[in-house]
């Protein structure tokens, strides 16, 4: 083959092969996929009211906008996004590295060091900000007794998951908040905890959102 | 560390094993030219490529003509990706452009094509803040098949050299590249895409989302052609995630079965083209012993990485944590890992994705405790050769079996053969400098890295102490590798805002990152092309009684020993200031 010839064929050979690998493959793919698979082809969408609240599958923040007394309005951080509290209603999801916090338009990696004093200190704050949360209604609660999700940041900063045992642990003031028996809670966490893949890949976890959703549909709020 | 944390590594290894011999039976047949299953559907899409393309199948190619047509054919895929990316904003008119983004720099372009079209996919970007959907598809996606389908056709090159009897043929390239695409990647590519969405990736083309939560907050959600994309990347060992955090986002790898499908994924290809490559020669226990070999570093790998994230991090100890499993929690180094992969399905799919040259990671690697992270550094060491990338682990093992044999020979005094094929100088000499080229860019580049103000500044303000020097490092030996997994807070790619308006790149970073991944990538391939050019035209000489054989456990050890050892001669100073200094301290920097 000739120089000539090769690039000839390469030309036309990425042309096409464009064409067939980067359009009518993806094409495929959502043609069958919005058949068979409409509701997660489009990302778990639940809607409440008609109106879209969350993906079942992307971890959101559960916390309230503060509102400045004075003024009346949301505070706003830094970068113009809300000042946010955790909402004691709600089950918190982990720790999130994005700005702001869970932002499933723009995920980032926390990219703590293991060996860095930034991370102890991220980390403690962490601990502390769950302590303040959890404490008051689950007075026996330690730090030795934390789960380690609790208090490290997602990879994804969208995790919608967390341990059995930090939902055993918030749920002791989900059922004061909510004036729900434990066992109710508890029954709560069962039904949208999803063990190991195939029984044994992973580890057993609690979609948060879907529990969350389930609370707020339980009681309107 | 938990029992299903250990059946999840040895249940890979099994199920791999299990689906890698029946796939080598089928590639084999597919670049022999037997008949398969596959020929009625796929003979007239075949034959129609071939003559678009102006391709004549019966020419056959030395190793000359071969490289030729292969550096070609990857600078028209290098141009019209960076066209591609360039113009991102004047593509709006098919739909895909949901944000309107503009183009990324033209440094950082340069970086993110070379990364492509090299089969690394090194991300210097964030996908969802930075690529329209068109860019995914159109570009990044289709160098995602057709960097794979070029790695796969030299690994099939290589072993028509080796078993090729006085001719010159290597066979024709573009034969190889159509019959790659159409036979493997992409049938194997729809099924996997369609496990993914199944188990809840997403596919569509809608703009992204916006919640409004029962809190009162709002949040934006990226959507795309995702799982498409998500499934070549995986089966290509590409590893260029569509989101920024890769196969960490719960839509691009949903739940932990999609987790395991997602390894085995990676894995399959450069597994069966070594059962592929036993049945080519003739001899199925060449490609065993080459399968034992990367089973036994893969499995040492996966088991070190495990121990040591199980255990935790001295920040998370310093912090007062209690990082051991109990009832509820699995325990261990939980920072920049998903509650539902866990520690085990955390260090696996990572060690998984950097023994091949895919470089997905579905947590941080910057998080790994110093030990756990210097797993992937010594898998990155020993030049993808574990698996590796595909075609590109074939190729670059079978480098590691002649250097062997020349050991191995000169140590017993007889002239050294491989298959009856005598190993000469001249190959010898080749083998050295395509082993050679890969660590030498990388030492080099993250050298000039640390020691320029221009390389400093990539460094995150995170990375302190040895952190900086890791990051650094770490950056350089994965694009070198072609392999594109990164210690993610070392960067190229300053970003203020979503959609690249405001945006720069960090010219060096982006130069040298850029130029490692093409050297690394063709000259490695020049030179292999050129051994088997060169075994092609040899002899075959029956076995007689001196014969060293190199289908049995004591060629295993010695393959696995030169590996190791050109591997830790080459990288252990630098090793050890980095990640090795911070697994052995409890000191924080």
């Amino acid at each position: 083959m000739t120089l000539k010839k090769d690039i000839l064929t390469s030309i036309i050979g990425v042309a096409v092969l464009t064409l067939a690998l980067g359009i009518a493959y993806p094409l495929l793919i959502t043609g069958v996929s919005q058949v068979a698979f409409p509701g997660n082809a489009n990302g778990q969408q639940v809607h409440v009211g008609g109106k879209l609240v969350a993906s079942k599958i992307i971890g959101q923040s559960f916390a309230d906008p503060v509102v400045n007394q004075t003024t009346g309005k949301v505070k706003l951080d830094s970068n113009g996004n809300p000042v946010t509290t955790p909402d004691p209603r709600y089950f918190q999801t982990r720790p999130s590295g994005t700005v702001p916090s869970a932002n499933a338009a723009a995920t980032t990696f926390s990219n703590l060091g293991p060996n860095d004093v930034a991370t102890k200190d991220a980390i403690l704050a962490n601990i502390r900000s769950y302590l303040a949360l959890e404490k008051p209604y689950d007075p026996a609660l330690t730090i030795a007794a934390i789960p380690v999700d609790a208090v490290n940041t997602s990879a994804s900063g969208i995790d919608p998951d967390i341990s059995v045992a930090n939902a055993e642990i918030q749920a002791h003031r989900i059922a004061v908040v909510r004036h729900l028996s434990l066992a109710r809670v508890h029954r709560l966490i069962s039904t949208y905890t999803f063990g190991r893949g195939l029984g044994f890949s992973g580890e057993p976890s609690v979609d948060v959102v879907e529990l969350n959703l389930a609370l707020y549909r339980l009681a309107g709020r | 560390m938990t029992v299903s944390g250990w059946l999840t590594i040895f249940l890979v290894c099994a199920i791999l094993t299990a689906l890698a011999i029946p796939l080598g039976r089928y590639l084999a047949a597919v670049y022999t030219g037997e008949r398969t299953f596959m020929d009625r559907i796929l003979g007239s899409p075949e034959r129609l490529l071939y003559r678009v393309m102006r391709v004549d199948t019966r020419r056959e190619q030395d190793w000359k003509g071969y490289a030729k047509s292969l550096i070609v054919f990857s600078v028209a895929g290098w141009l019209l990706l960076y066209f591609l990316l360039r113009t991102q904003a004047l593509w709006n008119w098919t739909g895909l452009n949901p944000l309107h983004f503009h183009s990324a720099p033209w440094n950082v372009t340069f970086n993110t094509v070379s990364s492509f079209v090299t089969n690394t996919n090194w991300q210097y970007y964030g996908g969802e803040t930075t690529m329209t959907y068109f860019s995914q598809m159109a570009g990044l996606a289709v160098q995602n098949f057709l960097s794979a389908a070029v790695g796969i056709a030299v690994a099939i090159a290589v072993i028509r050299g080796i078993v090729g009897r006085s001719g010159r043929s290597l066979g024709n390239f573009w034969q190889d590249l159509v019959r790659t695409v159409l036979y493997v990647l992409l049938p194997l590519s729809i099924i996997v895409a369609l496990v993914l969405v199944w188990q809840g990736s997403i596919q569509n083309f809608t703009t992204y989302l916006t919640a409004h939560g029962i809190t009162g907050l709002t949040q934006s959600i990226a959507m795309g052609p995702v799982a498409s994309q998500e499934a070549i990347k995986l089966l290509g060992t590409n590893g260029g995630g569509f989101y920024n955090v890769n196969s960490a986002h719960p839509f691009e790898n949903p739940t932990a079965f999609t987790n395991l499908v997602e390894m085995l994924a990676v894995l399959i290809i450069p597994a069966a083209l070594v059962f592929c490559y036993g049945r080519m020669v003739g001899h199925r226990r060449q490609g065993y012993a080459i399968y034992s070999t990367m089973m036994i570093m893969f499995l040492g790998a996966a088991i070190v990485c495990y121990i040591a994230e199980a255990h935790g991090s001295p920040a998370q100890h310093a912090a007062g944590l209690h990082t051991a499993a109990f009832h509820g929690s699995g325990g261990g180094n939980m920072e920049s890992k998903e509650q539902r992969f866990g520690i085990a399905g955390s260090a696996l799919f990572d060690v998984v994705t950097t023994v091949t040259s895919c470089g997905a990671v579905n947590s941080a690697l910057e998080s790994f405790t110093g030990i756990g992270g210097a797993v992937p550094f010594a898998n990155l060491s020993a030049s993808e050769v574990i698996f590796g990338g595909v075609g590109t682990g074939l190729y670059s093992i079978l480098l590691y079996v002649l250097l062997a044999v020349f050991l191995g020979g000169l140590m017993v005094g007889r002239t050294p053969e491989y298959l009856g094929k005598k190993i000469e100088a001249r190959e010898i000499k080749l083998v050295a400098l395509a082993i050679l080229i890969t660590p030498l860019a990388a030492l080099f580049a993250a050298a000039l890295a640390v020691a320029s103000s221009a390389g400093r500044a990539s460094i995150s303000a995170l990375g302190k102490g040895p952190q900086g020097l890791s990051e650094t490092l770490y950056a350089y030996l994965s694009q070198a590798n072609n392999n594109g997994s990164a210690f993610a807070g070392y960067t190229g790619f300053i970003q203020p805002t979503a959609g690249n308006l405001g945006s720069h790149g960090i010219t060096f970073a982006n130069l040298v990152g850029g130029c490692v991944m093409l050297f690394a990538r063709f000259a490695p391939i020049l030179f292999v092309l050129a051994v088997a050019g060169s075994l092609a035209g040899k002899r075959v000489s029956p076995p007689g009684l001196g014969t060293m054989r190199t289908d049995n456990p004591t060629f295993v050890v010695l393959l696995i020993g030169v590996i190791v050892l050109v591997g830790a001669l080459t990288f252990f100073p630098a090793l050890l200031l980095g990640p090795i200094v911070q697994g052995l301290t409890g000191h924080l920097y």
